[in-house]
């Protein structure tokens, strides 16, 4: 350790380090305040800190797991697998990039859809894995949303969808920009048929996503702290030559202009998502008695 | 170093420059230079020709970004008569970067909208470089809706380098100004017919662009990210560009034959500036043709025409 660290408080020297003298899985370091938590304590709480309140990413499946009601699940769209058409190749092939995120994630692509209930609201959850390649939004994405999209306008039940996106992906070149279109064009479907969209906007919702599916609910929620914009931060940066604010692109920017209804805690959401949804519905108020006293 | 003229086509400045000064010489002499001067002239032909012919994407897109390419205000001006040119978003601001209005076309009223950037220092900055900010697409939708209302189509024309990354088009919400008009472009009951003109920056593009008919000049580009933000993050290098440019696949020729645009216009040789008569025939021919063709169609059939290649967009496979 050299002098400059040993001079900065604990919390903000490099992270990396002291991951690493921790064993691993077993205690988790908190990314805001730095308590020490147990990993099992942790995953019950879905990955909000326990100790400050901070939202750690989730993983959509782990996600979804939490936020429906444990029967009955489906899951849509199944098939529905990447192909590199363009045969694109940068320092890697794409076609390696797929298969490299596919081993390490366990999933086909970035977007996952889940029939099932919220508080036995029939619902179809659904949301980016933004551990697949940063949840850039490719043509399998986009046609699994549709999908996903479509099987809630035959049912009329509402979609619910999380984003977490850093936006295209630039390895599908124009045909993930068109997915931003073909997203959109869904949604005016639902919006006709009065099919209810609920989007959920997690850290972080960027780029291509974030100027098409994203900002299209008919009630926008967002997670605190979550940082969502159109341009990633170093490109402002870059922009207007300056440092950008504390605060900047993150949930309570947006809400203070504007952007969203509401931020919403990740452990709240099962609750706010039910009660909404059964109101656009016009059911009876969910069950709130069937809420996980673990939740 | 001409200016007009960009690096790959300095050895076509030279020739030029020569002629030009064979012309001045042979003004001011008896000398009779007319055969040199055809010479050259054919001389200058051929080379145009053949740098043209094998132009790398990334030339290409330099093409697209040409300081003396034509813009939006210019198509108005020379394809279009009695322009009306309407402003604001009625909500915050007017935006230069993103114009439109009524015009005829051939005597035919129509919506003209485009991005529009400046030529001259001042007015570059006045446009901001025809990057838009949410004001501009706010308005861009507003005129869209006025177009539906009273049964008018819709012509855009294309050329940005993307939406504005500031700080305060965040503030007013640019992600919720692109996604609308992506939303209301999808189901607008009216024809769209679209031109990229020059550089189809991203979603910053993309949000004028849903439409019936989609038409790329020849050095024209649209892609997802510009070649050097491409490079830059997936090569870590932007000098890597000509490389992005390649792989992204941004060229006219390119995306027809991937099916993602349905018409490729020509331009004169060396570019739409060098004949702006000749260019400016053939693009009102495309742009007619194409009203045509969306105006003579019921509007379901054309709607759900559009929703149904909206949906077809996308390459995967389905293992069901």
């Amino acid at each position: 350790m050299n002098w400059l660290q040993k001079l900065l408080p604990s919390r903000i020297r490099t992270e990396g380090m002291v991951k690493k003298t921790i064993p691993e899985g077993l205690w988790i370091k908190c990314t805001e305040c730095a308590a020490v938590l147990y990993s099992s304590e942790l995953e019950r709480n879905q990955q909000v800190c326990p100790k400050c309140g901070h939202h750690m990413r989730i993983g959509i499946r782990k996600r979804l797991e939490h936020f429906l009601d444990a029967e009955p699940r489906e899951e849509l769209a199944t098939t529905v697998e990447p192909v590199d058409m363009l045969k694109f190749r940068d320092q890697k092939k794409y076609r390696d990039r797929l298969l490299l995120a596919q081993r390490t994630t366990g999933e086909k692509d970035a977007f996952i859809a889940i029939k099932g209930r919220v508080l036995g609201e029939p619902l179809i959850a659904s949301g980016f894995d933004f551990s697949f390649m940063g949840g850039s939004m490719g043509s399998v994405v986009g046609e699994k949303f549709v999908r996903a999209a479509n099987r809630a306008l035959d049912e009329k039940i509402p979609l619910v969808t999380f984003m977490a996106s850093g936006g295209a992906r630039m390895q599908e070149a124009l045909f993930s920009l068109m997915q931003m279109a073909k997203t959109s064009a869904v949604l005016t479907r639902l919006s006709k048929e009065g099919v209810p969209y609920i989007v959920v906007l997690t850290d972080p919702t960027m780029g291509g996503v974030s100027a098409s599916l994203a900002m299209l609910g008919d009630v926008q929620i967002a997670e605190p702290k979550a940082l969502i914009g159109f341009a990633g931060p170093r490109v402002i940066e870059q922009t207007v030559r300056e440092v950008l604010p504390e605060g900047f692109q993150r949930s309570e920017f947006l809400l203070a202009h504007g952007m969203v209804d509401m931020i919403v805690p990740r452990l709240e959401q099962r609750e706010t998502i039910a009660n909404l949804v059964s109101m656009l519905k016009k059911h009876p108020a969910p069950d709130r008695s069937a809420l996980n006293s673990a939740v | 170093m001409n200016p007009n003229y960009l690096d790959f086509e300095q050895p076509i400045a030279d020739l030029e420059a020569k002629i030009s000064e064979l012309r001045l010489m042979g003004n001011d002499s008896n000398l009779n230079l007319a055969d040199e001067i055809e010479r050259l002239q054919a001389k200058s032909g051929q080379l145009t020709r053949s740098i043209f012919s094998k132009l790398s994407a990334w030339q290409v897109s330099q093409m697209a970004r040409h300081p003396q390419r034509p813009y939006t205000l210019d198509y108005v001006k020379h394809l279009m008569t009695d322009f009306v040119e309407l402003h604001g978003d009625r909500a915050f601001a007017d935006d230069a970067a993103l114009v439109g209005g009524l015009a005829r076309i051939d005597g035919r009223p129509l919506m003209v909208i485009g991005h529009q950037k400046g030529r001259d220092t001042r007015e570059r900055s006045r446009r901001n470089f025809g990057m838009p900010r949410p004001e501009g697409y706010r308005k861009a939708k507003r005129l869209m809706e006025t177009a539906a209302r009273f049964k008018l189509p819709v012509l855009t024309l294309i050329d940005t380098p993307g939406a504005f990354p500031g700080m305060d088009a965040e503030e007013r919400g640019q992600s919720e100004a692109i996604a609308r008009n992506l939303f209301v472009m999808a189901d607008l009951p009216t024809p769209i017919v679209s031109l990229v003109i020059g550089e189809g920056g991203s979603g910053g593009a993309l949000a004028i662009g849903v439409s019936d008919h989609l038409m790329m000049l020849r050095y024209s580009t649209y892609s997802v990210i510009s070649p050097e933000g491409c490079a830059a993050i997936l090569w870590k290098d932007a000098a890597k560009a000509p490389d992005a440019a390649e792989a992204l696949g941004i060229t006219a020729p390119r995306l027809k034959e991937l099916g993602l645009i349905d018409e490729v216009i020509d331009e004169p040789e060396g570019g739409a500036h060098r004949d702006l008569a000749t260019h400016m025939q053939s693009v009102k021919a495309a742009i007619l043709r194409a009203l045509d063709q969306t105006e003579a169609m019921p509007l379901a059939s054309l709607l759900e025409r559009r929703y149904l290649r909206l949906m077809s967009m996308g390459q995967f496979i389905d293992k069901s």
